[in-house]
């Protein structure tokens, strides 16, 4: 670090402000339970590996259970008045600010991403979240979805461990103003934040069994996705497991909604504002330890401007402190799981194999935990697997192009379609090069901003439906 | 197939043109319901038969990429009316078929999605302009193919004309009514637009040939998408002649492509095709098993799946936007404002 020049003190947050306890049940019905054969888990911090808590494994009977009370619970909500649902999920809304900071070290604890990020990003975006669909609820006659558009009826959610309660907060937001109940998985890594959701839930009255809680790993989301008592299933995850579960409900009535993998393009040309190019760069792939689906994992550099934007990217990045996510200076944190290093470190080891160039910024990694330092690598081809496969990491693939054609048949040459990112000064040319990325989300001379009115969804196989914004409501009404 | 000499040219000196139908003044029962006389009545107008004339038989062909191909596999199978009377041999599409008509959807794809709106609205305008002119043989062959009269038939062959008229006036209306602007906390410019899927594969309705087909491929090209048709397996006729229809209307070759032959054979085909984008399932009602089954193949690549209506689907009535909604992507562009 000798190129630093001044030092941060530690700024810790305080962890007291959340009262963890040592173990949870299921949420079904409006209150907590063991699972039906005491099967647990434990939850643990990616930062440190401390044992947090430990979690109820639910199986069938249980999911069934769940499935059960949301299924009662179902006509006397759908039959609310819309004005009054809606003032559940107003309250919901303002319950979520009022704890946002001990939601926030919650989060942060049990993921591992830093505190900066969920205190300023994840937090302030769920309770807009439900806010903006509350609104919706009174509404739906005007959404465009027929004059009178009915709820599916029980919705299975599953969600991942990058943003836990943001991920939360778009699956049951929208479920809920439409008149749904729901059944929620949340990922097996991060399933504190959905518990402590279900408090949230007693504390502004929602009635029983409108929100059911599992918590439980893979095999407890196939049993949700398979039940035959469900109406909807949406899934955020991995492509694989999207593609298992859309033959699952192949030649059911459940309704379906995937968002999935990504291998976005960030295409910067040489007319664009480099110092703010280099933030778009920084915040699109290192952003939550760059374990986003919309990442811009890919950087298309227009050749002439290569040298300048990579020696830019790397004085960055040497600035990007890494360590401690209750730090409140710390810029990224520990990687979510043993398993998602892994394989991080399998990808970058194989961009390494195939013959791309490595670079990392020198920095000191915790000694325990799970950490990855944000990596770049160069001379990557289409060819690799660096340029390629998600890897769901701080891992940055550099590409070149010459034209804009070219920028936008390497954009495109990929299986998924979620984000896209163009950095020029030209006015015309984001326009055209918009038009033409297949792409979910394109953000121009900006990256990874999301807002609850704004619809977010991918292309080709990262999935299908939109989540947010007046078109995410379409996922869980009946609309023929 | 048949041991008998089907495909003979009218000899019969009755040009009963309502052939089949029970609502028919002068009914072909008079005649062998098998004989050759009654098949051209029904399927084909007999112009020349009253006086003693050969007609000059169609040979339906594939539609693939702009061009009228015999399928590469040189199979066809008996189209016959709803009596059992030969009506033509239309040929069985193979996987291979499949394949190539795929390749053609996708060069297409390019060039009419990104044509105008304004400019597609007009081309498939000029579609149901050609289609009027044609209303007779379309007619003639919805009443052999379906078993309707003539005055149904007709009244089909008006309503799928309507309705491809109908359609084609959303396109440049669509994405007003499905994208728009987003209100987002913060200093951006945010806006949502609906866009073509890509590469559609569309099992038309096995029940009816020719308002179903229209009202099934029409809001799938309409928006931007290409198109495989897989036209009702046992009425394929109408769809093959709306080929001669697209080919002659300034639609660019590719963006319908008509793969006439086994739903499941060429279903599955498409199904399971990595570069077909979605999948419409009209075809498959009724058959829940073969509609699992391809939906199922689908999931390999993700493809937008419309399943088929649980209790079928009144084609004459008002179909509102939801077909043409399943095939579209919204994409949302973002962009700081500031000075």
């Amino acid at each position: 670090m000798t190129d630093q020049i001044f030092e941060y003190a530690p700024a810790p947050e305080s962890r007291a402000i959340v009262d963890i306890a040592p173990s949870y049940g299921l949420f079904i019905d409006g209150e907590f339970r063991e699972a039906a054969d005491g099967k647990v888990f434990k939850t643990v911090s990616p930062a440190t590996e401390e044992v947090l808590s430990e979690v109820a494994q639910a199986g069938a009977g249980d999911v069934d259970d769940a499935v059960r009370a949301a299924r009662t619970a179902f006509a006397p909500w759908s039959a609310l008045p819309g004005a009054e649902r809606a003032k559940y999920i107003f309250r919901i809304a303002r319950v979520l600010q009022e704890r946002a900071r001990e939601l926030a070290v919650l989060e942060t604890l049990d993921n591992g991403k830093p505190i900066r990020e969920t205190r300023d990003a994840d937090l302030p975006l769920v309770a807009a979240h439900f806010f903006y669909y509350a609104g919706w609820a009174d509404k739906l006659e005007h959404a465009g979805m027929g004059p009178a558009p009915r709820p599916l009826g029980v919705a299975g959610q599953i969600i991942p461990w990058n943003f836990p309660l943001l991920m939360l907060a778009w699956k049951i937001a929208p479920a809920l103003a439409t008149g749904n109940t729901v059944v929620l998985k949340p990922a097996e890594t991060t399933p504190l934040s959905a518990l402590f959701f279900a408090d949230v839930c007693r504390q502004a009255g929602l009635p029983k069994g409108v929100v059911n809680i599992v918590t439980g790993d893979g095999a407890t989301g196939a049993e949700l996705v398979a039940h035959p008592g469900i109406d909807k299933v949406a899934f955020t995850g991995s492509t694989a497991v999207g593609k298992q579960i859309a033959r699952t409900v192949a030649g059911t009535h459940k309704k379906l909604t995937l968002e999935l993998g990504g291998k976005g393009a960030n295409i910067v040309f040489d007319d664009a504002p480099v110092d703010q190019a280099v933030e778009g760069i920084v915040n699109g792939i290192y952003f939550n330890q760059g374990q986003v689906c919309c990442a811009g994992s890919r950087l298309l550099v227009q050749e002439s401007v290569q040298e300048e934007l990579l020696e830019s990217l790397k004085r960055r990045l040497r600035t990007l402190r890494v360590g401690d996510p209750m730090d409140k200076n710390t810029d990224v944190g520990a990687i979510n799981s043993a398993e998602q290093l892994a394989r991080i470190r399998e990808l970058a080891d194989s961009g390494e194999a195939e013959g791309a160039e490595r670079w990392s910024a020198p920095c000191e990694l915790p000694g325990n935990g799970y950490w990855f330092a944000p990596t770049l690598f160069t001379g990557v081809s289409q060819a690799h697997r660096i340029a390629r496969e998600e890897i769901f990491g701080p891992v940055l693939s550099v590409l070149t192009f010459r034209t804009p054609d070219e920028a936008v048949a390497k954009a495109n040459n990929t299986p998924y379609g979620l984000s896209a990112g163009i950095w020029t000064e030209k006015g015309s040319r984001i326009l055209s090069m918009a038009n033409k990325l297949r792409a979910g989300v394109v953000w121009a001379n900006t990256f990874n901003k999301f807002d609850p009115t704004s619809p977010f969804g991918g292309y080709k196989e990262s999935g299908f439906g939109r989540e947010g914004g007046r078109h995410g409501l379409e996922a869980y009404l009946d609309v023929r | 197939m048949s041991d008998e000499p089907k495909r003979k040219t009218a000899k019969a000196a009755k040009p009963a043109k309502s052939g089949t139908s029970a609502t028919s003044g002068k009914t072909a029962t008079s005649q062998s319901p098998k004989s050759p006389a009654t098949a051209r009545t029904s399927g084909r107008t007999p112009v020349g038969a009253a006086r003693g004339r050969v007609d000059v038989l169609k040979t339906y062909k594939l539609f693939i990429g702009g061009k009228f191909p015999r399928s590469e596999s040189g199979r066809v199978y008996e189209v016959t009316d709803s009596e059992g009377n030969w009506l033509a041999n239309a040929p069985l599409s193979s996987r291979k078929d499949a394949r190539d008509a795929v390749a053609a959807a996708r060069k297409a794809f390019g060039g009419w999605s990104g044509a105008t709106a304004y400019n597609r609205g007009q081309i498939l305008y000029r579609v149901a302009e050609m289609l009027e002119g044609r209303r007779e043989q379309f007619t003639a062959e919805v009443a052999a193919g379906e078993g309707l009269s003539k005055a149904a038939a007709s009244a089909q062959v008006d309503a799928a004309i309507d309705r491809w008229v109908w359609y084609a006036g959303w396109s440049d209306k669509i994405a007003q009514v499905a994208g728009g602007a987003n209100p987002v906390a913060g200093p951006f410019f945010n806006l949502s637009t609906p866009e073509p899927t890509g590469v559609v594969a569309v099992l038309a309705p096995q029940d009816s040939s020719f308002l179903g087909l229209a009202s099934v491929l029409a809001p799938v090209v309409v928006t931007g998408n290409t198109a495989l048709v897989v036209p009702s397996e046992r009425a394929p006729l109408p769809a093959l002649s709306l080929s001669e229809v697209l080919a002659t209307s300034d639609v660019p070759g590719g963006v319908v492509n008509v793969l006439s032959g086994r739903t499941r054979e060429v279903g599955s085909a498409l199904a399971a095709h990595q570069d077909v984008n979605a999948l419409d399932l009209a075809g498959t009602s009724g058959d829940p098993e073969l509609a699992k089954e391809l939906e199922t193949a689908a999931a390999e690549n993700l493809k937008r799946v419309l399943r088929p209506d649980e209790d079928g689907t009144d084609w004459s009535a008002d179909p509102g936007t939801s077909r043409l909604l399943a095939f579209l992507e919204t994409k949302t562009v973002w962009h700081p404002i500031g000075v």
